[in-house]
């Protein structure tokens, strides 16, 4: 194959920032019509290069080329006006202004005169091409994230982009947005356009992309495969640089007594509409209990309510049989001190607004649970130095990766922030773990870790509640999966298979299910 | 169109040197006050540079000022004098500021103060002739209550009805002002004049002077006992935001509200008992500066006292031990700038420094790399 078939060819890449070789001599072939995954761990240097690719960065040595001429990127503007253009993972958009305004937004022209109404109609037909179904009027703080997205790619297709580098773009979807996503991304190759994936999820990678490339510490590891030739696990080797088990050695166990109990559970969502319609489930002493469901069907006011963040409008939580939220509870409503005092933990699903205080340091991010008891608290006081000393023990144990535990945690990674608050959350012995999302945007290692961590409290007798999207993750880890669809229980799965979950988390019952079996 | 937050975009053109900004992975403990002297200096070379764009001579004028403040006993300790509410004042803000409220009303909090104090002797709630050694307590008390009560307000406002803090501290501002007002004008006035009565010695805090028999170098020397209540003041509130549970509560609730909640805090309840203790601070600053200084309850008690100590909040980072450097530097000012000019250069200097010392933050957050530019193929 000669060097003109390729849309992108990037040389010899090297980037180096203060401390880290971010890439080191990496080379990258883009073909034209192809999904080409770039796969990596956190830090491994996918992001750089991308950046290069698309003009945020320039590269310490190396060249670009597009269509077989050699460029130099001053800016994104430069990248895109050689066709290529980036999706970021946080999306740029302004949130006060329509779906047609954020799009024309920076272009040179309409300069003066905007007619609105004309650019919309030609937004809306490129909407239509590409199957990205959004209001070209709409302003964009009223969207869901998955139509931001498309916001976002449209921006691109607006700009005549030849090539999309999209970043991690699925993190942020449910599951029938991803289908649509990868739609979308098919029928723009069809076309001839080319798309760069950066994922660290194996089975998309897998399910989309046509050839990937794995980076690991800043170079190449393996280049172009075919990802009909590979395997999850040799592209998880190749990542991580070891076997990674799929299998996770779960010993059987016998569940012990009820630790949490929700009955007939009712509750609001922000919006003031009912997000929970009668929800009771059981979890014992030393299982591990899944909730399935898409993205918004519950999951997340179900958490907030056992945790008291969120106040119920109906029904009972009882933890070890007594009332703890609704009837007979004598806790304050909206206070979750009572449920860290009652040896509650809670993994939040929003690791940087919930879980942690960007500013205040990793040893104040980890006393956060135990700061009012004893060692931590000395009378009115907090005791520093054992602060510090039970700080730096923690980040021995769970590998956080940080200078001193006086660095403020905003400057923390995605995964080492999500060790921090599994270290902290487990570092309290709770009788109870809400887990949700626990493995979201870690990569292969770092969920390992992190499904060891869970299954060792399990077998110390905890009980856990695990939400997660990942329907793989559920039916490895959990003894039970409950799984949830408009906030209703649709049933609850001892022997899970996909399939039945699946169909139940569009919302056929169980009952329905067994019904439907004789017909079929 | 798209920036990352790490990087600045660089000058376009051909410009050979390339200024970059890296943003820090750690910050050295010596780093803050290095830079924090540093931007002060360059505020006062670039005040030289105005002053003598204007015909002045700055390094006569520095001279000067830092005579008018520094330069004898008697100078510093009127400098002192100034800085004492400041203290007491830029304290109350910063334990408000620490959970991101923003009182505003330090001000007013600070004329209920002197209010509070005020009605134990004029009222009278306890007879002139009784002992300093109950007087002042009493004085102190009834200052910090009023003062609480103002911060009280706008505390279970903002906790119960998320009323905006910064609009109702900022009005009961006024309203403190004219209810001193009224109460000086119709109820303490004294002969018409828009004045109460002198306080009763046993209600005034002691100075430095009235110790001149024992030790004549105190001669006219106008520090009072205040500054001491404003050191112990604000070395407590250090030991509240910074080595305290509830100052934790309160780091946590400034920096995330929402993580505050997910730990188990109570913010509406901390919401209020910190708009008091910052109110009862500024309260503070009423009744020391009555009782230490006018003897008197009078209208113009404060120059903007409750609205600098802002300023000086903000400069301290927050740090009420800080805020104590900082108020002497302000007290100074103020009692230079009186010395030199009614307003004008003090002023400007004032505004220079505080330009710079935010400005000078980003040298906290950012590395500044210098690089040339090669050749490009």
């Amino acid at each position: 194959m000669t060097e003109t078939a390729l849309a992108v060819g990037m040389r010899g890449i090297c980037k180096q920032f203060p401390g880290v070789l971010a890439n080191d001599c990496v080379d990258f072939s883009l073909r034209k019509g192809e999904i080409h995954a770039l796969l990596g761990e956190n830090g491994a240097g996918k992001s750089t290069l991308v950046n290069i690719l698309t003009g945020l960065y320039r590269p310490d040595r190396g060249a670009i080329l597009v269509d077989g001429r050699p460029v130099t990127f001053g800016s994104p503007r430069d990248a895109i006006s050689c066709g290529i253009g980036m999706v970021h993972q946080h999306f740029m958009l302004v949130p006060t202004q329509t779906v047609t305004e954020n799009i024309l937004l920076g272009l040179d022209h309409p300069r003066f005169v905007m007619r609105l109404a004309e650019h919309e109609k030609t937004i809306a037909e490129l909407a239509r091409k590409y199957g990205l179904p959004v209001e070209p009027g709409r302003k964009v703080w009223q969207l869901s994230v998955g139509e931001q997205q498309r916001v976002e790619i449209l921006k691109m297709l607006y700009r005549g982009v030849q090539v999309l580098v999209m970043d991690e773009p699925t993190a942020v979807l449910a599951p029938q947005e991803i289908d649509e996503l990868f739609k979308t991304l098919r029928s723009m190759v069809a076309e001839g356009k080319s798309v760069v994936f950066i994922s660290h999820k194996l089975h998309e990678v897998m399910a989309i992309a046509d050839r990937v490339t794995v980076l690991r510490k800043g170079t190449v590891t393996a280049s172009e495969i075919p990802v009909a030739e590979t395997n999850k696990e040799e592209l998880a080797r190749l990542m991580v640089g070891r076997d990674v088990l799929f299998e996770l050695e779960k010993k059987p166990k016998a569940p012990g007594e009820v630790v949490l109990a929700v009955e007939d559970l009712r509750a609001q969502n922000d919006k003031g509409l009912p997000a929970l319609r009668g929800v009771s489930l059981e979890v014992l002493a030393g299982e591990i209990v899944g909730l399935a469901g898409v993205a918004g069907n519950g999951q997340s006011e179900l958490a907030e309510v056992i945790t008291a963040l969120r106040p119920a409008t109906g029904g009972r939580v009882l933890l070890h049989g007594r009332a703890v939220v609704g009837e007979g509870s004598r806790a304050t409503p909206g206070l979750a001190r009572w449920m860290i005092d009652a040896g509650v933990s809670h993994v939040p699903e929003d690791r940087t607004h919930v879980g942690t205080a960007p500013n205040l340091s990793v040893t104040d991010n980890l006393i956060m649970k135990s700061y009012r008891k004893s060692p931590i608290a000395r009378g009115l006081a907090i005791d520093g130095d054992r602060a510090r000393l039970a700080a730096e023990r923690l980040k021995q144990a769970f590998d956080i990766m940080v200078p001193t535990v006086e660095t403020p945690v905003r400057l923390l990674s995605g995964g080492n922030l999500q060790r921090l608050i599994l270290a902290r959350e487990i570092d309290s012995a709770p009788k109870l773990m809400i887990a949700m999302q626990p493995t979201r945007g870690l990569d292969v290692g770092a969920i390992e870790g992190v499904h060891r961590l869970l299954l060792e409290q399990r077998d110390a007798g905890a009980a856990i509640l695990l939400v997660s999207e990942e329907l793989e993750e559920l039916v490895d880890l959990s003894d039970r999966i409950y799984v949830l669809f408009n906030g209703e229980v649709m049933g609850e799965v001892r022997e899970a298979d996909a399939a039945t979950i699946g169909l139940m988390m569009t919302g056929t019952r169980q009952a329905d299910l067994k019904a439907g079996e004789g017909v079929r | 169109m798209t920036t990352p937050d790490r990087a600045v975009p660089r000058p376009r053109g051909r410009f050979p040197v390339e200024i970059r900004l890296e943003p820090r992975t750690a910050q050295p403990r010596w780093l803050g006050l290095a830079v924090s002297t540093g931007a002060v200096i360059v505020a006062l070379l670039l005040g030289a540079i105005v002053m003598a764009a204007a015909g002045g001579d700055p390094f006569r004028a520095y001279g000067f000022m830092v005579k008018a403040a520094f330069g004898e006993a008697g100078v510093f300790s009127d400098t002192m004098v100034k800085a004492t509410p400041l203290i007491l004042l830029g304290a109350a803000c910063a334990v408000a500021f620490s959970m991101k409220l923003w009182n505003i009303g330090a001000e007013g909090q600070f004329f209920l103060g002197a209010f509070g104090a005020s009605a134990v002797v004029l009222t009278p709630l306890l007879p002139p002739e009784t002992s300093p050694w109950i007087m002042i307590p009493a004085m102190i008390l009834a200052g910090m209550l009023a003062g609480a009560l103002w911060g009280f307000i706008p505390g279970i406002l903002k906790a119960k009805l998320n009323v905006n803090e910064i609009i109702t501290t900022l009005m009961l501002n006024y309203v403190a002002v004219n209810w001193n007002n009224f109460f000086i004008y119709a109820v303490w006035s004294e002969g018409g004049f828009q004045m109460t009565h002198k306080f009763p010695a046993t209600a005034w805090l002691p100075r430095l002077a009235d110790y001149a028999k024992q030790f004549p170098q105190l001669r006219g020397l106008t520090t009072h006992l205040g500054l001491v209540i404003a050191l112990v003041a604000a070395v407590i509130a250090w030991w509240i935001l910074y080595r305290s549970r509830w100052g934790y509560e309160i780091r946590l609730a400034g920096d995330n509200p929402r993580a505050a909640k997910y730990a188990g805090i109570n913010i509406s309840r901390n919401t209020i008992l910190v708009m008091m203790l910052s109110g009862a601070l500024a309260g503070l600053a009423g009744m020391s500066e009555i009782s230490g200084v006018v003897h008197r309850l009078q209208g113009s008690i404060s120059p903007g006292y409750g609205f600098s100590a802002i300023i000086v909040a903000w400069l301290a980072k927050l740090n009420p031990l800080a805020v104590i450097p900082v108020s002497v530097l302000f007290g100074a000012l103020i009692q230079a700038g009186r010395e030199i000019q009614p307003s004008g250069v003090p002023k400007m200097i004032q505004g220079i420094v505080l330009v710079c010392l935010i400005g000078s933050d980003l040298l906290l957050r950012y590395r500044v790399r210098i690089l040339v530019r090669r050749q490009e193929a």
